[in-house]
């Protein structure tokens, strides 16, 4: 292990930090920008030009606030909720491909932290770990709402958990890798495996709304009924770690979205790319293709959110076990059989 | 109990198709018009810079009018007090003195004139009762303020600009 080799992933890992962290916080801004347009207003206009720094508002707000630690709460995992919320939701960005290697000289640098080659098991444990800091949060509040709420985010992330896991599965078929970094490069060019498996894409997309507890699956901090839900006794730079990590979740569900069902950083026409501009200047164009898809996704969740209401409780339990988890098995007796067929003739 | 419009529509619960329970199509259906909102024109009007038009007949802010001459045309005769269902104007009337015969058109005058905005209604009655087309309520809204004091608006809010000598 050389020395460049640590310097390299150390400024990867702060680049990409930075990245998920600066997305994560022009996600709010864009989502009352979004939400503002889809209802026919203007949104926030006044810091800056266009509201441009309102973030940067938001932020100076959220620190400037009262910390207030409820007496009768539990005040060690009262502190610790946040941070794990934070902190789940910000290792996820490690295993995603964000680029294919640059190449300078005879120097190899590979635009991902860790090709770890389980890579969308690690995605899957690090997302159902985000639950948990819902959890101890509401559980450490000592309020009934966050409770409640706690328990819903928990009984909701492991219904929809299964229902991604078969969907994945079916994807692996396809695939027959599980690290991400070989599923992105298999898709080469057009080849994006929402082409041979839309229902998948169909099923995974659902469950990712229900993981990162986005509307139409909002329903832990529902606020007709639960007042904040989990976050309701939290404040100060406590909540904003609680609503920033709810961004970056969606940030990293865009990402693994966009790494392995709409190709990652390929796009049709990358070879001629690549021939014009050289192996250092072509992946980074790769890397630009890949957050267009991001962002596009990010836009998509928003637009999600504010056209379709909340799913009642049992609406939502009858949809993930009655729906979702046999589509998700029908998917993958279909693919395999499929496959099977392919390989035989 | 029979219903007292004529309008009756009859509610049939039918249980969902297929195709009603997919909620894709619905889903799409409800994008679609979200998304189509996302290019109309915002109604927002950005307050402090841009202000909303007043329709012609809008009636807001008092103000006491001065004639060709720039005199002040109330002669205080109390029938705008006397119309007001919100008891909103009070004043006090005085004679005019010769030096001041610039000043004001008749003899008598209204040395004192106050509206009390908090009571006011803007009902444009006052308007209404004026013999001498003195008071108009043509101004903008009034704007907000902090103690009751400040808005019982005198002579000094309420009359118009004098004209400009020539």
């Amino acid at each position: 292990m050389d020395i460049a080799f640590v310097i390299e992933k150390f400024v990867l890992v702060a680049i990409i930090f930075g990245i998920s962290l600066l997305i994560a916080m022009y996600s709010t801004y864009a989502e009352r920008k979004v939400a503002a347009f889809l209802q026919d207003r203007l949104g926030p206009d006044r810091a800056g030009p266009f509201g441009i720094l309102q973030p940067l508002a938001d932020g100076v707000k959220m620190f400037m606030k009262e910390e207030i630690i409820p007496t009768n709460a539990s005040k060690w995992l009262f502190m610790v909720g946040p941070g794990l919320a934070m902190l789940t939701a910000c290792i996820g960005t490690a295993v995603i491909p964000w680029g294919s290697a640059i190449t300078v000289g005879d120097r190899v640098i590979p635009l991902q932290v860790t090709d770890i080659n389980v890579g969308i098991l690690y995605i899957f444990g690090v997302v159902s770990l985000g639950v948990y800091g819902v959890m101890i949060g509401g559980w450490a509040s000592n309020n009934k709402y966050s409770l409640l709420s706690a328990i819903r985010a928990a009984s909701q992330n492991i219904s929809y958990e299964i229902a991604m896991g078969l969907s994945i599965i079916a994807l692996l078929l396809v695939t027959n890798s599980m690290s991400l970094g070989e599923i992105v490069a298999n898709q080469h060019g057009w080849r994006w495996n929402v082409l041979y498996q839309p229902l998948g894409f169909l099923l995974f997309m659902v469950c990712s709304f229900a993981e990162t507890n986005r509307a139409p699956f909002d329903l832990p901090e529902c606020e007709t009924e639960l007042i904040g839900g989990y976050h309701t006794e939290y404040s100060s730079m406590k909540l904003g770690f609680y609503l920033f990590a709810e961004y970056i979740n969606m940030f990293v569900s865009a990402a693994v979205m966009a790494s392995l069902y709409f190709g990652g950083y390929n796009y049709p026409g990358m070879d001629w790319v690549l021939a014009q501009t050289g192996t250092v200047i072509a992946p980074l164009i790769g890397t630009a293709v890949f957050f267009l898809k991001i962002f596009a996704f990010i836009f998509f969740f928003m637009w999600v959110r504010w056209t379709i209401p909340r799913f009642r409780y049992d609406q939502l339990m009858h949809l993930g076990w009655k729906v979702l988890i046999p589509l998700a098995i029908a998917n993958i007796i279909i693919t395999s059989i499929v496959i099977a067929i392919i390989e035989k003739f | 109990m029979e219903p007292l419009t004529s309008k009756k529509k009859v509610l049939e619960k039918k249980p969902l198709t297929f195709a009603e329970r997919m909620y894709l199509p619905a889903i799409t259906k409800g994008l679609a018009i979200t998304i189509s909102h996302f290019f109309k024109k915002e109604a927002t009007i950005r307050y402090p810079e841009e202000q909303r038009e007043f329709s012609t007949n809008f009636r807001g802010m008092h103000s006491l009018k001065r004639d060709e001459n720039g005199k002040e045309r109330c002669t205080a005769c109390g029938l705008c007090a006397l119309s007001c269902p919100a008891e909103a104007i009070t004043m006090i009337a005085s004679e005019r003195k010769p030096e001041e015969i610039d000043l004001y058109r008749e003899e008598k005058y209204a040395s004192v004139y106050e509206i009390n905005m908090l009571r006011c209604i803007f009902c444009g009655l006052c308007e209404e009762a004026c013999p001498k087309e003195a008071i108009y309520l043509d101004g903008p809204i009034v704007p907000s303020d902090y103690l009751r004091k400040d808005f019982i608006y005198g002579k000094d809010k309420l009359v118009e600009a004098p004209l400009e000598k020539k």
